[in-house]
Parts: structure tokens; sequence; C-alpha cells
């Protein structure tokens, strides 16, 4: 028998309901494994003790009805849970603790999974290596220098190193896929509108949307399925009727329509991830897909667009940390004082430079030359993809432009470290889903993606098309514990 | 140039004024704009806020349909607009009571459009324009005077939908603001949209004041005066700064753009922020929300509920009841008036009842301060007093002492008049015996009327009355008295 | 039709104007920095400018639907104790702020 640590979220499910094994022995394995892979620096919240306590009430009264029966879980630090400290990677929510569940969670424990604790993630999301975390920066268990991307680099990190058997993640600009690619992990974000945002400590509102981060395609199915909800507390959430992602999943993709966008052949990426490209091509042709060279002209422009919508409507998600209802406050002579000294030590570096960016364009004077500019672009990007749409049923594109880099490469030049979200950031912001799959390795034996972006609501779409390309690629991660050791 | 303009002079210059409000007038509802909270007025401190009002982490906004369709109300009472597609945006600044670190409100893109309320001047009707009404929440409340060191921050108000009425720059006169604003509470008040309770802050105003010299038509430097809270401030703040800016411009200075406060104990306003921090209120779409659309038959649904109006009550009550136009303006002004005085004339004549209620009634309630539904009489009780008027069971000055009785007890008038015996004497048989005795004990002045001095004849009147105890038939005793002294 | 391309450099007084807007309170080395950063940042961000966006629709809400209704009932209790419970200066009542000065 495969060790208990390896086996994926589905097998595990399964021997929990054969009774194979129980909820309390597979909570244990991995609080035992997280126990020693504090170096990692993974999580920023552990409750390991409630989290033994709870699997044995599962145990002593099982119900083996649910899609996640008994299942232990690490989640991202970005959403709120009931009463266990929730800091979004920052100092200015040191010690808050919500009274309060987000929807994405409640929905993981109603179908009978134990929270492990909370991971760690870039302040605010904002990052996409991990490193702008007030709690440390995370590392990638592929290489002891390396960053996990980010901002879900510690739940991406903490999937890959087995310290939970799935994890979700949120997605701004690529905050799930880009780390999925960094660690040899598939990681999807929804359609916008697909998982509630109620709960979730907001960055870029018109952006944001969780999703999961797993192991292989069927988990990621599963994973949907279970956070995937209609939800009146959120006013940007879509009833629809959802798929069953996980029973419906199937490799059936002949006659699939794939398009193969020329705006994503960048300056400067490594052969590498071009053959990769290549070989998703050929992949898919196995399969029996159709593949279409499309366009879409206004990719250049998604990164600069993004970088002032998502700012804009950070600065103003982020006034609510002014040190009067919750989390950290500085002494300050008088109220404007107290503000200013809040949240210039609340906040980190990146942090504060978006609030700046956002605050600039929207300002008077400048609202019409940034904000509205960007959200024209942001039309031209929509009407793009609605366009080759009505010929092609899914695109694949390279996850990233670059494999992950070294701790402190790029933390220097923000503009370089932006630029790592080039073919994430267009799907946010044309609200489509997108998800990452792990297709090979680079020369330093780094993790590589392939991204397959679908129509709005065609996660079903997508995953079916992963799921046949994932037993085509057939990739394995492979980490030697070395941060166990 | 009508006589009640109003005019400043100054050496020999004179300067008109020109006013415009943005009216803030809370919405009457159960729950707040965006939260599931109650609305309740004089709670104990941060009992109704919700963690959508104090803006906790990952909280979401949900839009409160009945507020929509109170806007819309108001709309439709305003003669105004409606826009079947509106967007919520986020106006961000920071501020104790504001939690969010900014209010939804709408900026582009209005709910309603433009509109009109028309005021009854003493020189006839005037029309004055709405810009736009649209829907924004309110802020807390943060109290300064309590702990000394410390600034304490009620929030049970964060997040009660406003509606902002904001009105073209037509009015002229401290005079034409009160009746403004008493017309547009009356209009809300008819419509259920808002209390209109200035006490309790559901209705304030920020008012916009700048003068010009009188035939120019170059509008002047303006400034906001904020937060104003009962209309009596509204009209000393316009006073004093009106004739601050005439100063300034008679002196040749020029009058800044600013905001300023109006303090309640010196009488004046005063500047509120200085320049450089001027605020940017950096306004975009609230990503949280999506744009506000309903249809026609939303509108048309509403439409459905509105009740007559002031001005059409009015039309009415002159058309059907006779009243004057002034008569019916008073009654109608404020709808309880309004309902109070349509109670009595169910069962009791219109004029009579009218004149009973625009001056006794009234009169009474001035006096003690009182509004209508406060009133010591009910409209059952008035109406019986007025019938026994009518009837001639009393005769109005019997009336008179009846009603200060009920003023003090609301009883039945019928119960009083039996209880008093102040029933009016109208048998003839009885008046002449009463009559028969008055001239037989003034032989003399008869004698003296009978030679033609007619003017006694009041005399012997009053005389008949005193010996009925004012409780004899007025017209009875003309009748019998002219008989006999004629006969 | 010829293209803009035009930079609006952000100069030290910019830096501190949007600081205090921010509420968020800098030095001066830390102004400096931040100015440099901002500039490399909005260089970058104005290659939007060689796009001619003159007859283009901004787009407003990516979810293609419109606002949902809640009907007005009160569903929110009192919690006024888990609503003070993570305020920094504690009170039972109140949220207590340093004075406000006006
Ligand atoms: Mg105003
Ligand atoms: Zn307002």
């Amino acid at each position: 028998m495969t060790n208990l640590i390896d086996l994926t979220l589905s097998d595990l499910v399964k021997k929990i309901k054969s009774k194979e094994i129980s909820s309390k022995e597979i909570t244990s394995v991995y609080i035992e494994r997280s126990n020693k892979s504090k170096k990692l620096n993974t999580y920023v919240e552990q409750t390991f003790d409630e989290a033994i306590k709870n699997s044995e009430k599962f145990d002593n009264n099982p119900n083996f009805n649910k899609k996640l029966s008994g299942i232990p879980l690490a989640v991202k630090d970005l959403f709120c849970t009931k009463n266990v400290k929730t800091t979004a990677g920052s100092k200015i929510l040191e010690n808050f603790v919500p009274t309060y569940e987000a929807t994405v969670t409640q929905n993981l424990w109603n179908e009978g999974a134990i929270l492990l604790g909370k991971l760690n993630c870039d302040e605010f999301a904002m990052g996409s290596s991990n490193e702008t975390s007030y709690f440390g920066n995370v590392i990638s268990p592929i290489d002891d220098n390396l960053v996990p991307g980010g901002s879900s680099g510690g739940s991406a990190s903490a999937l890959a190193a087995k310290l939970t058997p799935a994890t979700i993640g949120t997605d701004t600009g690529g905050s799930i896929r880009q780390p999925a690619s960094f660690t040899g992990t598939v990681g999807l974000k929804p359609t916008y509108g697909s998982c509630s945002r109620y709960g979730i400590v907001a960055f870029a509102s018109s952006l944001d949307q969780a999703g999961p981060m797993t192991r292989d395609v069927k988990d990621c199915a599963l994973m949907l399925e279970v956070i995937s909800s209609f939800d009146p507390k959120d006013s940007t959430s879509i009833n629809f009727k959802r798929p069953n992602y996980f029973s419906d999943l199937n490799k059936n993709i002949k006659g699939k329509k794939i398009g193969i966008p020329k705006e994503y052949r960048v300056d400067g990426m490594p052969t590498e991830i071009e053959n990769l490209w290549e070989k998703g091509k050929t992949y898919l042709k196995d399969c029996g897909a159709e593949i279409i060279d499309i366009s879409l002209p206004h990719t250049n422009y998604a990164l600069p667009a993004y970088y002032i919508v998502a700012p804009a409507e950070a600065s103003s998600n982020l006034a609510r940390y002014d040190g009067v209802k919750y989390g950290f406050r500085a002494d300050g002579e008088n109220l404007i004082d107290m503000y200013e000294k809040t949240r210039s030590l609340g906040f980190g570096d990146e942090v504060k430079r978006r609030i700046m960016i956002g605050t600039y364009v929207l300002s008077s004077g400048y609202y019409d030359a940034y904000y509205l500019k960007a959200q024209k672009v942001r039309k031209l990007i929509k009407n793009d993809f609605d366009k080759v749409f009505n010929k092609v049923d899914a695109i694949l594109t390279p996850s990233t432009p670059s494999s992950a880099f070294k701790i402190g490469d790029k933390t220097n030049d923000p503009v370089s470290m932006y630029l790592n979200d080039i073919f994430t950031v267009p799907v946010n912001l044309a609200g489509l889903p997108g998800i990452s799959i792990p297709a090979g390795l680079d020369k330093n034996n780094y993790p590589l993606g392939l991204q397959i972006i679908g129509k709005p609501f065609d996660e079903q779409v997508i995953l079916d098309i992963a799921f046949s390309m994932e037993e085509k690629i057939n990739f394995k991660l492979k980490t030697n514990d070395w941060w166990i050791k | 140039m009508s006589k009640d303009q109003y005019i400043i002079e100054k050496n020999e210059n004179k300067y008109e004024v020109i006013i415009g409000l943005e009216v803030h007038a809370q919405v009457l509802s159960e729950s707040k704009l965006f939260s599931t909270s109650a609305t309740k007025f004089g709670s104990e401190p941060n009992t109704q806020v919700s963690l959508v009002d104090a803006a906790f982490p990952g909280m979401l906004p949900v839009i409160n349909e009945f507020c929509i369709r109170q806007a819309v109300k108001t709309g439709i009472g305003l003669n105004a607009i409606i826009n079947k597609k509106s967007i919520f945006d986020r106006k961000n600044y920071f501020y104790a009571d504001l939690p969010q670190g900014y209010q939804i409100s709408q900026y582009k893109d209005p709910i309603v459009g433009e509109g009109t309320v028309v005021l009854d001047l003493p020189s006839g009707p005037k029309t004055i324009g709405i810009e736009r009404l649209h829907l924004e929440q309110d802020a807390g409340k943060s109290i300064h005077d309590v702990d000394p060191g410390s600034t304490l921050v009620d929030l049970n108000r964060s997040g009660v939908a406003l509606m902002e009425i904001v009105s073209k720059p037509d009015l002229r006169s401290p005079e034409e603001v009160n009746l403004y604003i008493k017309k547009l509470r009356s209009i809300m008040r008819y419509l259920g949209t808002c209390d209109g309770n200035m006490q309790e802050g559901s209705l304030r105003a920020d008012v916009n004041v700048s003068v010009r010299k009188l035939g120019s038509d170059k509008l002047g430097t303006r400034c906001e005066i904020k937060n104003v809270n009962s209309i009596k401030f509204m009209q000393m703040a316009i006073e004093y700064e009106a004739n601050r800016q005439v100063e300034l411009l008679e002196e040749g200075n020029v009058v800044d753009q600013e905001t300023r406060l109006f303090d309640t104990k010196k009488n004046q306003t005063r500047s509120m922020r200085s320049k450089e921090d001027a605020h940017d209120y950096r306004y975009f779409p609230d990503p949280d929300l999506l744009p506000l659309v309903f249809d026609n038959q939303f509108i048309e649904n509403i439409k459905k509920e509105i009740p007559e109006l002031p001005d059409q009550k009015k039309n009415r009550f002159i058309e059907k009841f006779k009243l004057s136009p002034y008569e019916a303006t008073i009654l109608v002004s404020d709808l309880d008036t309004s309902k109070f005085f349509e109670k009595v004339i169910e069962k009791s004549d219109v004029k009579l009842s009218a004149n009973w209620i625009t001056g006794e009634l009234f009169a009474l309630l001035n006096e003690n301060n009182l509004e209508i539904n406060e009133s010591p009489i009910s409209p059952e009780n008035l109406s019986k007093l007025i019938n026994l008027i009518s009837d001639g069971t009393i005769s109005g000055k019997i009336a008179k002492t009846i009603f200060e009785i009920m003023s003090k007890e609301d009883k039945d008038p019928n119960i009083i008049v039996d209880e008093k015996g102040l029933k009016q004497e109208s048998d003839p048989k009885a008046l002449e015996d009463l009559i028969q005795k008055v001239l037989s004990s003034n032989k003399d002045k008869v004698n003296e009327y009978k030679s033609g001095k007619d003017k006694l004849f009041g005399f012997f009147v009053g005389q008949v009355m005193k010996e009925s105890k004012g409780k004899g038939n007025p017209q009875i005793i003309n009748k019998i008295l002219k008989e006999k002294l004629n006969g | 039709m010829p293209l803009i391309n035009y930079h609006m450099s952000i100069d030290l007084k910019t830096v501190k104007h949007i600081s205090k807007l921010s509420r968020i309170s800098i030095d001066d080395q830390k102004a400096k920095k931040l100015e440099k950063d901002l500039n490399a940042i909005f260089k970058w961000i104005e290659q939007l400018n060689q796009l001619n966006t003159d007859k283009v629709e901004p787009l407003t809400s990516i979810a293609e639907t419109t606002l949902r209704f809640r009907k007005d009932q009160i569903e929110s209790k009192n919690i006024r104790e888990d609503i003070l419970k993570n305020s920094p200066k504690d009170n039972k009542d109140y949220f207590v702020v340093p004075k406000v000065v006006e």
C-alpha cells in the first residue's frame, strides 16, 4: 500500500468512506508532517488540537454521505474563519479573530472537511512570490531558495510538500494558477461569480475569485464542486445551474476546438516553455481535439490595465483598516495622526505602494486618464475573448512566462515582478475560468505549467481538457523532502 | 419686483441671495440600505450594527428593495424622471464614523433625475427645480463631548438609507427655504417615504449660498454650509452667510468656495477645513455592486401606490368644499392635519370645520406646542361639537366654553352639555317668559326704544341672554323681541 | 490619428499628497523611494496610451447581470459584543478613537 500521505484527495475520501482509514489517522499524519515542515513557513496559524478533536468527533459519529467526509484541510489565510485568527498576511490584522465564516470555507466544513490551519500568503494577496507577507516569505518545497509563487504561496507550498491533501486559494491576477505552476500542482480560478466572495478579505472586488489547488485534476473537480455555490450574501454571486464537476469529469474531448493565441508567444520566453506548449498541442490532437490559431490582439495591454484597476479597488477596499474597529492600532495625537501611523506601520511596502497607485489613479484630474482608460481596455480584452470563443471551446497557453525564481530576485524591481502574471491576468480581467496544470520541468528541474482558459461557466470543459492532458503528460512531482531532514 | 423679495443693501448696492439645498432625507424602512440591521431611532449605542455596517473584512453589501421603491416613489412625488438604470459609486474619505473608509452613494448616474416642487408663496406659486435624487448610506455618530481625551463612535446609523435631494439654485430667501423644506417634508410624509423628523435627524440639509448684484445673471462663488438640522438654523445660517459674502464683496475681496459649519451657539458660519486638505473623494463605481436596473412595470406598480399628494388634495378641497386657497393650503400642508380635517368633515359641516380647525384648534396646539396628532381633542369629539352648533343645540359662544373644557379632557361634548346644563334654550314659550320679565323691569328703556332709539335692541338681547345664563337661542330671542317691541 | 504618448511624471509633492489622501504617513526617504518606484510603474502603465479607446464603452461590471434585491427584513440581531470584541480600545458600548480635531 502506498504511503497515506501520497494519496490524492479523492482516494483519501474513498478510503475513509470504506473505513480503511479513520479521519483521526489521516489528520494525525498530516499534523505530524506539518510539524516537521516548519522550515517552509507555510502556516501562519495552526489549529491542530482542534483538528484532532474534530476528527475524533467525526470518527465517533461518521457521516459518509458528504463529499469530503473527515478530510483535514488547510486554507489560505485570506478566508475569514470563525474563531480562528485571520490575518491576510498583514500586521494590520495581526490579532484579528472573525466571529464569522467565509461562504467557501463553510462549504468545505458543511461537506465534512476539518480545518488544519491557515496558510501564509502575500500581504492582502498582493504579490507573486509570497515575499510580501508580514509573517515572512514561504519557501517552495521544490528548492530551498525558491519562491513558491504568490499570492497563494503558502497554499501551493503546503500542497506540494504534502502538508494538506488539497487546499483553496484566491486568484485576483494569477494568485492560484501562478503558484500552482511554480510548484507542480493543479490550480483553478473559476468564472467570476461562481464562488462567493463573502468572508474573503477583499483585494480587488471585480477580480477576486476563490478556487481549488490540488494534486491532480480529479481532486480539483471535487474541490470545485464543494466550494462553488450561489450566495445571496454576495451581490456578484451568480445563480446558475452548477454541474457535478467531479462525477461528470471525463476525458471525452473529441472534436473540441482549442485556440492557440499568437500574442502569448512573448519575447524572452524560455524555449522550454515554447516546447512544452507545442507538446500540449500534440497531446490535445492525440485526444481528438482540433487546434486553431487565434489572436487576442489586446493581450499586451492587460497587465498595465490590471495595475490600474486592481490597485484602485484595493486602495478603497483597504480603507477600512484604520485602527478603529479591529486589528493593529498605533498611538496618535489625534484621529488623523492615529490613522496615518497605524496604516504606515500596519501595512507592508508592497501594499502601501499599491494603495498609493490606486489613490493616484482615482484622484481628481487623473480618473479619466487612468481608471476610465483601464476600464475601456478591459472591455477590449473582454471583446477579444468573446470573439474567439465564437470559434473555439477553450484556449491553451503557458501559465507563466518563466519557471519559479529565487527568493529576493525580483523584490527590488516591481515591474519585473508584475510581469510574472502576464498570462494569467487577462483571464481575471475578462472574468473567465482558467486552470493551470503541471506540464513538465525546465533545465533546473523546476515545474512548468500550462493554462487552459474557458468560456464563462465552462469549468467542466476546461476540467475535462485538463483531465485528458494530465494523462498524456503524466507529470510526477518529486521532492526529496529536503526540508524535513 | 415683488415686495416679498429678499434683498441685502450695502453702500447703495443691492444684492440678491441664491440658495440651493442638498437635503438628506432618511428613508423610512425597517432595515438598512445594504444590511439587515434595524433602523430604529434612539436604541442603545452599537446595538443595531451588523458585520456589514461595521465594515468587517470580507463583508459585502446587498441592496434593500424597499429602499429602492421608496426612492422611486419620492421621485414620482417630485414629478421627476426615474432612471431605469443607475450606478452605486464609492465616495472615499476617512472619518471615525465611516467604517468602510468610503460611503456608498450615487454619483454620475442617480436613480432619480430632474423634477419640481411648487411653493405656495403669498405672491403666488413658484416652481423650484430638483436637480436629482440619489440613494446613499448614512454614517455613524461621533460623540466628542463625553470623554475628554477621546471621541466615541456609535454605528447604529451607519448604513441607514438616505435620499439626497439636490435642488437647483432656485431659492431666493430664507422664507423660501422654509417653505421648500416644509413642502418637501409634506410630500415625503404623504408618500410615507420619510418621517421628516428633524429633531431625530431624519431630515437635514447642506445649504449652498451665494450672492450677486441684483440684475446680474452670473452666479457668484458659493459656500456650502454643512449638515444643518433645523429650518430656523438654516434661515439664520443663510442670513449670516449672505451678509458675510456681501461684506466681503463690498470690501473688494473675493468669496472663497469652501465648506462651512453653522455654529449654533454663536449664530455664525465658520470655515470647516483648510483648502490645503481639500477633499478628493475619488469616486468610482462600487465593484461589490452591479448596476441597479428595473423595468417600466416596476415603476408602474409603484405609481399605483402613490396617494393623493398635497397639491392635488389642495385643489380638491378648493373645488369640492369651496374652501379658500389659503384655508386649503393650511389644511393640506401637513398630512396629519389633512387627515384630521377629513375625519371631522365626515359628519360635520365643511366650512364650520375648516374654521374651527384653522382657528380654535390651531391656536390651542400652538399655545401648547403640540403636533396635530397630539391634539387633546379628538376629531370625533370636535365633529360632535361642530354638529351641536349646526343643529342649534348650543351657541357659538357656548361652543367656545365647551371647547375649553374639552381641551383639558377629551370628552363627548354632548355629555358636557348635559352635565353642565349648557343646552341652548330654544323653547319660544320659555323664552317669551324671560323676555316679558326683562321688558317689564325696563319699562323706561322700552319707551325710549319705541320713540326711535333703535340701538337699544341690542341691550334687550343682552339682558335676555343674561337671564337665560347664556343659553337662550339668539335667533329665537331676536324674533320674539322684535314681535313684542314692534308689535 | 496620432496617438498620444506622454508620461506624467510624479514628483515628490505629488507623492506626499497621495500619501496624505491615503492616510499613510511616509518619511522623506520613503517618499523618494516611492517617487522612483511610482515613476517606473507609471511609465510602464502608460503604454496604454498607444491604444485609442475613444469609442470604447468602459466595462463597469464583469458579471453581465444586474443587482439582485433583498427583502426589507431585519435579520441582524444585537451583536454589539462581537462587533466591539476586536476593537483595539476597550469599551463595552462604543468604539473609541483619539479626539477628533475639526
Ligand atoms: Mg453635500
Ligand atoms: Zn449626501
